[in-house]
């Protein structure tokens, strides 16, 4: 038996994810295949191979799974699944909601979002918000998980795996894609960004969310993070929303600029490295969680802290 | 059109749950409960598919104890028309509920099936997912918009870096994120209202479908401490201790 990895990808680049899954699937001392859903899949392929500790990547291909459907990416799953003891996705976005379509159609219960792997069939995920960390352990034949996967070390590279095409099933008749709006920046990809700036609704205006924070960003070479407080208020896009609700990230620094610290914001930053919180009120919340604390106005003590760095 | 919104019970959102002595579980005893959020999104959006015409009927459902006829109450408060309990004392995982729910929208048929996107108790984002595989539905999750057009239900879905719009043939599962709506405030009239509207209780022993927990809980713990917070009197401290203290800058 082996362990089976759903990949993801964007405009043609292999996702960070991946290399992080490689090195969480090790634990299983199995045979280790990559599978790509989509078109035109030479690139992401050739990445997946590259990574140390995959066996053989699998691709199917075909147009209409340019925009992979979860309709589709299950059904693929499902018919090879039986041959696998272990199925892997990220916890994203894409992981969320392909992979429990999956696990149901193979009749296995899914375990979602786990941070950690104690021993095979045995996870830790956080539960209530973060607040709590449970420890389970799944009786079901085939394990069926998603992986926070900025727990889990990044593999090496140099490896030359097989690349194997797959036939593709039949397309969905259930489910269109129809469009699709991406947020354009230029900064780091949020979810693996190694400093994050992020803003609460004390901003106060998009145009000072803008004004404020970027400049900030910029020179730290980091994403853009937001409250859904000043998503809500339309200061920040909501692809930036970071917490229970929006993206989870982990990354070396987070700045924290005038948050409270509400629970459904922590479990989107708990993972991160040093968190710097900059709030007026001395008994926010965020200040728990974070390294090094500073009670100022922000309006003060962004600017002046972004022309303090080099 | 007919509607079908799952709806569960769960610690309210304004509370922090403890973990019982002996790490088995966290204490649930004595704790206030309410409806999930993200689910009242989804009786929001039925309710509001009512209102305007686009569907004629919206059943409530709960899965649960005797306890979670409030929660029902509360999605008849706000406009659903009837309210089903599946009654079952088992611990139910994802993959059971769906499964009971599944049962269920045999009998009742629904043209349209709405739940919320994850539960903020477990924290699972799956039963939706299950359950429109289950029925062999098309499903679109994690929704921020709606609309229903020739028989599709056209959604814009909140993804990494942007969102996307697909179109799901019904019936179709849905599950609701918080941006769908901003669910109407209950008014103490509307709950004495709805005490009038129907519960009918199902047995889910009826259905005579194994939902014995696949997942074995071995233990619960509070979250990894981090150090104590230091606290920095000025900008200059700030940059010097991120420079020789925690190195995250040149
Ligand atoms: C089911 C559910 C899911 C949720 N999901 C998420 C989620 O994914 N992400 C999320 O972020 N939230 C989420 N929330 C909302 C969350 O509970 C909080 O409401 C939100 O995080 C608060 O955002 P905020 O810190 O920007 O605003 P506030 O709580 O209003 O805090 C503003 C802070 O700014 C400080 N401040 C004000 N002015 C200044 C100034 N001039 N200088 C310095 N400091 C200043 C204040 O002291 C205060 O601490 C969710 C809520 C629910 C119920």
């Amino acid at each position: 038996m082996s362990v089976l990895i759903l990949a993801e990808y964007d405009n043609q680049k292999l996702k960070p994810s991946v290399a992080q899954l490689v090195s969480a699937a090790q634990c299983w001392k199995q045979a280790v295949h990559v599978l790509l859903v989509g078109n035109d899949l030479a690139e992401p392929a050739r990445d997946a191979a590259a990574i140390t500790g995959v066996a053989g990547v699998m691709c199917v291909e075909a147009p209409h799974l340019q925009h992979p459907l979860a309709e589709d990416v299950a059904n693929i799953i499902a018919g090879m699944g039986r041959e696998y003891s272990v199925i892997l996705a990220a916890h994203s976005a894409f992981g969320r909601n392909v992979l429990p379509r999956a696990a149901a159609l193979l009749d296995v219960e899914m375990v979602g979002n786990v941070v950690e792997i104690q021993a095979p069939a045995t996870y830790v995920r956080p539960i209530y918000v973060g607040n709590v960390f449970a420890t389970v352990r799944s009786n079901d034949p085939i394990q069926v998980v998603t992986l926070r996967a900025s727990r889990f070390d990044t593999a090496g590279t140099g490896n030359h795996a097989e690349i194997v095409n797959l036939a593709p099933p039949p397309a969905s008749a259930r489910t269109r894609w129809l469009s699709e709006i991406r947020n354009q920046s230029d900064r780091p990809e949020l979810g693996s960004a190694s400093v994050v700036v992020s803003g609460g609704r004390s901003l106060g205006s998009a145009e000072n969310f803008e004004s404020v924070l970027s400049p900030l960003a910029d020179k730290l070479h980091g994403a853009l993070g937001a409250t859904r407080s000043s998503v809500d208020a339309g200061f920040a896009p909501n692809d930036i929303q970071i917490g229970q609700t929006g993206t989870v990230v982990a990354p070396e620094l987070y700045i924290a600029v005038g948050i409270s610290g509400a629970v459904q914001h922590i479990a989107g930053m708990q993972d991160s490295k040093i968190v710097v919180a900059i709030n007026h009120d001395p008994d926010a919340t965020i200040f728990q969680m974070a390294d090094y604390g500073l009670v100022a106005d922000l309006f003060e003590a962004v600017p002046a802290l972004t022309a303090a760095l080099p | 059109m007919k509607l079908l919104v799952a709806v569960k019970r769960v610690v309210d959102h304004n509370i922090k749950v403890h973990i019982k002595p002996d790490g088995s579980d966290v204490e649930l005893a004595n704790v206030r409960m309410s409806i999930n959020p993200f689910d009242e999104n989804a009786v929001e959006a039925a309710v509001r598919l009512k209102e305007s015409g686009v569907a004629h009927e919206v059943v409530a459902v709960a899965v649960g104890t005797a306890a979670a006829q409030d929660v029902l109450r509360h999605a008849l408060a706000m406009g659903a028309d009837r309210a089903i309990l599946l009654e079952s004392g088992d611990t139910l995982q994802p993959l059971g509920t769906a499964k009971l729910l599944k049962a269920l929208i045999e009998r009742e048929q629904p043209d349209l099936v709405l739940l919320g996107k994850q539960s903020i108790d477990d924290d699972t984002c799956q039963t939706g997912q299950m359950l429109a595989a289950l029925l062999g539905y098309g499903q679109g999750t994690f929704i921020s918009a709606l609309e229903m057009e020739n028989g599709e239900a056209i959604v814009t879905r909140e993804v990494e870096g942007g969102s996307e719009r697909i179109a799901v043939a019904l019936p179709a599962v849905l599950t609701a994120d918080l941006r769908l709506n901003e669910p109407r405030y209950v008014k103490l009239p509307n709950l004495m209202m709805a005490k009038k509207k129907p519960i009918q209780t199902i047995q889910a022993a009826e259905f005579g479908i194994d939902v014995s927990p696949r997942l074995a809980l071995v233990n619960v713990a509070d979250p990894p401490a981090r150090k104590p917070c230091t606290m920095v009197g000025s900008v200059g401290e700030l940059v010097e201790k991120l420079r020789s203290e925690a190195r995250v800058l040149p």
